[in-house]
């Protein structure tokens, strides 16, 4: 699904954020990306979607060569992703219209795929994620946890195959951030939707990573990988997990 | 504001005339009944003609402002190259106070509507087009970078991105601007000109002392500054309401 092959990258003349830098995941699975902030977990996410090119290297996703954003990938930031001046429902609503807008050009949007009814679409997933009576409000005016929620409702509204979330709930309480963790995670157990999620938090990271990429002090050149195999994946477990994940971010740094 | 505040204000001033014209009490300030009854007589017939001639003139000017300074706006937001080229001149042009332009434009343009629109024009634009570049210029990244990574290419995200949010950017300069675009108009009718406000008051007030129908003129032509204010402050909640928008919790 993801093939980064010597990938080098910095912004303008600074210090490169990654150098020679490879690293791959398979389809389906449930990556994340734990690090201090700025190590260039964020920068990672870019150059997944696409926004951002590599100096040297390739990024594949999908099988193809990443030259710009892809249909297929889904991006949600940690804030700002909504528009300020369109309601809830006009947001998710957002990139469907941008679809019909370009028509199925493949490069837009997937060549293979009708544009559905954006109403009904819509609908459904307002219902799905519980956003119905906040449907025809702005995002100035609903709760954090909300927005998210439209925000990822944006997203998969697309269909997409590829869902990158950077810090998806550092600015959320622990209720609202739980019950939208356990949302990530079954998306991506029942539709086999491939995520990869940057944190900056090692609980974050063992609870959602079925694979955690450990990122240091830039520039990255090697991928650290820690497996967090199914069998771990209750409590007690998690917290040797956690202990390990704490051990490798500190002889990073 | 609420209407009926607005309503105490309008008395609380009418008040005030009534009582500086007594205490005055001589023709260059007449009271504001006999202002009224003059307006009501001139506003059907000769009055009107002129408020008319000035009413196009400015909305011309605005409609043609808006029309070319938001999306040179929009544009140069977007692209800073550009920007860098133009700015250094936007910024020579935009404190020119354009009103010294009247006879070069009159020279260029002849004595007709055009000259007197183009100036208002000058001012509104370079107002509008520095206020909708920085607003372009300072939408997130995070926010744009969200849009395109669902499919949008530069025209989505002129339509979906750029255009509402400068929208708000061209109401606010229009609305500063209208005193301005208003008192150049009274400038541009005092010369060579026998149609609008600006010539009727100063042919009532200078030539012929008709100092009621003066004050007709004035009120005629306060009027209409406060119809464009409310205008696009009826604009302004219209087409961007989630600035009004209230948290509901």
């Amino acid at each position: 699904m993801i093939d980064l092959q010597n990938v080098s990258f910095g912004y303008g003349r600074g210090k490169r954020i990654f150098e020679g830098f490879s690293w791959s995941a398979k389809r389906g699975e449930a990556w994340v990306v734990l690090g201090s902030s700025g190590c260039g977990k964020s920068t990672l996410l870019y150059l997944l979607a696409g926004l951002v090119h590599p100096e040297e290297g390739k990024v594949r996703v999908g099988d193809e060569l990443l030259e710009r954003p892809r249909p297929r990938t889904g991006l949600i930031l940690q804030d700002y992703g909504l528009l300020p001046w369109a309601t809830v429902q006009d947001n998710i609503a957002l990139g469907l219209r941008v679809r019909q807008f370009y028509g199925p050009d493949g490069r837009h949007a997937p060549r293979d795929e009708k544009t559905p009814q954006i109403n009904e679409k819509v609908e459904e997933w307002l219902e799905q994620l519980g956003l119905q009576e906040v449907a025809a409000s702005y995002p100035g005016q609903i709760s954090g946890g909300q927005r998210q929620r439209a925000a990822i409702g944006r997203t998969l509204a697309l269909n997409p195959d590829l869902l990158l979330m950077d810090e998806p709930f550092a600015s959320l309480d622990a209720p609202t951030r739980e019950g939208l963790q356990r949302l990530t995670l079954r998306l991506n157990e029942e539709s086999g939707l491939t995520t990869v999620v940057v944190t900056h938090s090692i609980e974050e990271a063992a609870l959602l990573g079925r694979r955690v990429l450990v990122l240091g002090l830039p520039p990255n050149r090697t991928a650290r990988v820690v497996k967090n195999l199914k069998e771990e994946q209750n409590a007690q477990d998690r917290a040797g997990l956690v202990e390990r994940l704490r051990g490798m971010l500190e002889s990073r740094e | 504001m609420r209407k009926r505040s607005l309503f105490f204000a309008v008395l609380a001033l009418g008040a005030v005339w009534e009582l500086l014209a007594l205490m005055i009490n001589k023709p260059i300030l007449p009271s504001l009944t006999l202002v009224l009854k003059e307006f009501v007589l001139e506003f059907p017939g000769e009055l009107g003609r002129h408020f008319l001639a000035s009413a196009w003139r400015v909305i011309a000017s605005m409609f043609f402002s808006i029309a070319l300074a938001a999306p040179a706006g929009l544009v140069l937001g977007q692209y800073a190259s550009l920007d860098r080229i133009f700015s250094p001149v936007i910024y020579l042009l935009y404190p020119v106070p354009k009103v010294v332009l009247v006879p070069v434009v009159i020279l260029f343009l002849g004595i007709n509507d055009l000259s007197k629109i183009v100036i208002i024009f000058l001012i509104l634009f370079f107002q509008i087009l520095v206020l909708v570049r920085d607003q372009a210029a300072t939408i997130r990244p995070e926010l744009l970078y969200s849009v395109r990574s669902i499919g949008a290419g530069r025209r989505a995200l002129f339509r979906y991105v750029y255009w509402p949010a400068s929208l708000p950017a061209v109401l606010t300069a229009l609305r500063q601007s209208i005193g301005t675009a208003v008192a150049v108009l009274y400038v541009v009718e005092l010369i060579a000109t026998q149609r609008g406000l600006g010539y009727y008051i100063y042919l009532q007030g200078s030539t012929l002392f008709d100092y009621p129908k003066m004050y007709a003129g004035v009120l005629a032509m306060s009027l209409m500054g406060l119809g464009l204010y409310f205008g696009t402050d009826v604009l302004h909640r219209k087409l961007c309401p989630w600035q009004f928008a209230h948290r509901s919790e």
